[in-house]
């Protein structure tokens, strides 16, 4: 059974066609990437996942249970987690409460503050965990939020430009991570612009354009597509796509 | 660590200023003094520091809701309103006798709870935020008043009670303690004050445990960041509900108190300026820890008793300048920017912590 699958999904905002008929299939255990230029719809349906946006029609089920109506707090309990583009960390608040505050209902009292000085030594945070959240650097926030997210012990990952403004030793580092969760069972879906760490996690690619899934496939096939390079250069325009959707191989 | 010592654990924690020995001889000392306080004055001044305290619940409920989760809530007097006029049209149907002022007492307050449960649910369920829940609470204040305010005819009774319109309902009894040889009835006086400050005690610390807990965890989670909150499981507008309902019944209590204390009381409590008010207090105490609010509270109450005195309407305006000033100078409120200059000293602190 797919982890994730997502059947026709079409999200408009007033005449404007987000997402058109996207399906998406992501199956347990690999590492997916969702690639596509600025305005694909990425970041769209990735909102309809999570259930911040509700789709115009379509459904997305979840470990094979429908989860299109659910609010977004119910899918976070049935085993999702995200990571947010801009780091959504609580600013004002400690790099350890921040923690507390993700972990408190997943650990007895009794062992929650072991758990979370693991996770402050895997985030490498030990050091700073008195700290104002606010005041790390941003890489720093970028993975007191993978931590949060990851201390959910989700089934599924999502992750929104989590290299985001790192540098490319800290964006290594992240992939590495991602790997790391990864082979202990993570399934994991990233929205990401770094070919470099789409290169170094993704199993699966789905490229996204003018909202509909234009290629799928594996990282080498999907860089092999001279198609994909083309939308990437803006050499194909929404006229040319709109005939040619089966154009795009599907892999 | 076994659950109680947990429990009260919880009185200290991230989200409440005071921790270890020091502060807690502290606050020993300054409860013996309260209670030492009556053995040095006469009742009637005793009488009216009771006052003062009355209102001290109204402005811990608001730092809970306000400073603790973020909500701005003005229409906190639409609930010390109901629990009063409620209070009053409940002893004056059915007396004092058998302890039943503190049965009207608890019912009174959970009227306000109920009240602010279905608003609440309205308001948080409709996912209004910000400045609109501002807006939506001070009108049903408002609204609340100016149906108070026409009710002086006499069709406007609930059994013996009659509302009286703005000259304000009385003759309720106090709060009266059933004894074995006669009742005590607390009027402003030495028993009174020490069942309130009791209450006071109770709540003070009660609340610390909540915001040190799991429920205070979240709470100050949706303050920072309600998106991130949900997305970590948590169905933030019932957490919001919830410390809602129980600011409302602060605010309640609130309104029993004080109408059990002057017997008396009329709409103007739920208007403008009384609405206004406990934001003042709260906002100049320190709205983000309890005890900045209690002492601010105190603090703010005693100068405006004073200006009263000697100044009358000046008072407003005085009041309406130490809002300003604190939302220009120390945004976090005087008492906890003062609390916090004194603690310097003694904490060490993290290079780039604010």
């Amino acid at each position: 059974m797919p982890m994730l699958q997502t059947l026709g999904l079409n999200k408009r905002f007033g005449g404007l066609h987000v997402t058109n008929n996207v399906d998406l299939t992501l199956q347990a255990g690999e590492v997916h990437c969702l690639i596509g230029p600025n305005g694909a719809g990425k970041s769209t349906l990735f909102r309809l996942i999570l259930g911040e946006h509700l789709p115009s029609s379509g459904a997305i089920l979840f470990g094979g249970e429908d989860i299109t109506s659910l609010k977004p707090f119910q899918r976070i309990r049935r085993g999702m987690s995200v990571k947010f583009q801009v780091p959504g960390i609580f600013k004002a608040l400690s790099v350890r409460q921040n923690l507390e505050i993700a972990m408190q209902h997943h650990y007895p009292p009794a062992v929650l503050g072991e758990e979370i000085d693991k996770l402050l030594a895997f985030l490498n945070l030990t050091a700073d965990s008195t700290r104002l959240a606010g005041n790390l650097s941003h890489g720093q926030k970028q993975w007191l939020e993978i931590g949060m997210a990851v201390s959910l012990k989700p089934r599924l990952l999502l992750l929104d430009e989590p290299t985001a403004g790192m540098s490319p030793e800290e964006t290594h580092a992240t992939g590495e991570m991602v790997k790391r969760l990864n082979a202990q069972g993570m399934t994991v879906l990233a929205v990401e612009h770094d070919m470099a760490f789409v290169r170094q996690v993704a199993q699966q690619v789905t490229v996204l354009h003018l909202g509909k899934v234009f290629a799928q496939g594996s990282i080498d096939e999907i860089v092999a597509n001279e198609d994909v390079a083309a939308i990437y250069l803006g050499q194909t325009t929404a006229h040319e796509t709109a005939h040619e959707p089966a154009g795009g191989p599907h892999a | 660590m076994n659950a109680l010592s947990r429990f009260f654990a919880r009185l200290e924690g991230p989200q409440t200023l005071g921790r270890g020995p020091g502060f807690w001889i502290g606050f020993l000392i300054v409860l013996a003094g309260a209670c030492a306080y009556p053995l040095f004055s006469d009742g009637y001044t005793v009488g009216n520091t009771v006052y003062f305290f009355t209102w001290i619940f109204m402005a811990l409920g608001l730092s809970l809701i306000w400073g603790y989760g973020g909500a701005l809530s003005f229409g906190q007097t639409a609930f010390f309103g109901i629990a009063g006029y409620a209070y009053g049209i409940l002893t004056i149907n059915f007396g004092a006798a058998y302890g039943f002022t503190f049965i009207a007492l608890l019912f009174a307050v959970a009227i306000a709870a109920l009240f602010a449960a279905l608003l609440g649910y309205f308001l948080f369920f409709g996912r209004i935020s910000g400045v609109f829940l501002g807006i939506v609470t001070l009108s049903v204040t408002l609204v609340l008043e100016r149906f108070m305010a026409q009710t002086a005819g006499p069709e406007w009774k609930i059994g013996a009670a009659r509302l009286n319109g703005f000259n304000g309902m009385s003759n309720m009894p106090p709060l009266t303690v059933p004894w074995p040889g006669g009742d005590i009835v607390l009027f402003p006086d030495v028993q009174l004050y020490y069942v309130v400050l009791g209450m006071l005690v109770l709540v003070y610390l009660g609340l610390r445990i909540l915001v040190n807990s799991p429920f205070g965890n979240v709470l100050v989670a949706i303050r920072e960041n309600p998106e991130r909150a949900e997305m970590l499981g948590y169905d933030i507008r019932k957490y919001q509900l919830g410390t809602f309902v129980i600011g409302a019944a602060l605010a309640g209590l609130s309104g029993v108190l004080y109408t059990s204390w002057g017997q008396y009381i009329t709409p103007s409590s739920m208007g403008m300026t009384a609405a206004a008010l406990p934001i003042v207090w709260v906002a100049v105490g320190g709205r983000s820890d309890l005890t900045t609010t209690l002492v601010g509270t105190i603090t703010v109450l005693a100068v405006f008793q004073a200006l009263t005195i000697h100044g009358s309407q000046y008072a407003l305006v005085v009041m309406g300048i130490m809002l300003v000033l604190t939302v220009l100078l120390a945004p976090r409120g005087l008492i906890y920017a003062l609390a916090r200059l004194i603690a310097r000293p003694f904490s060490k602190r993290q290079p780039g912590d604010a």
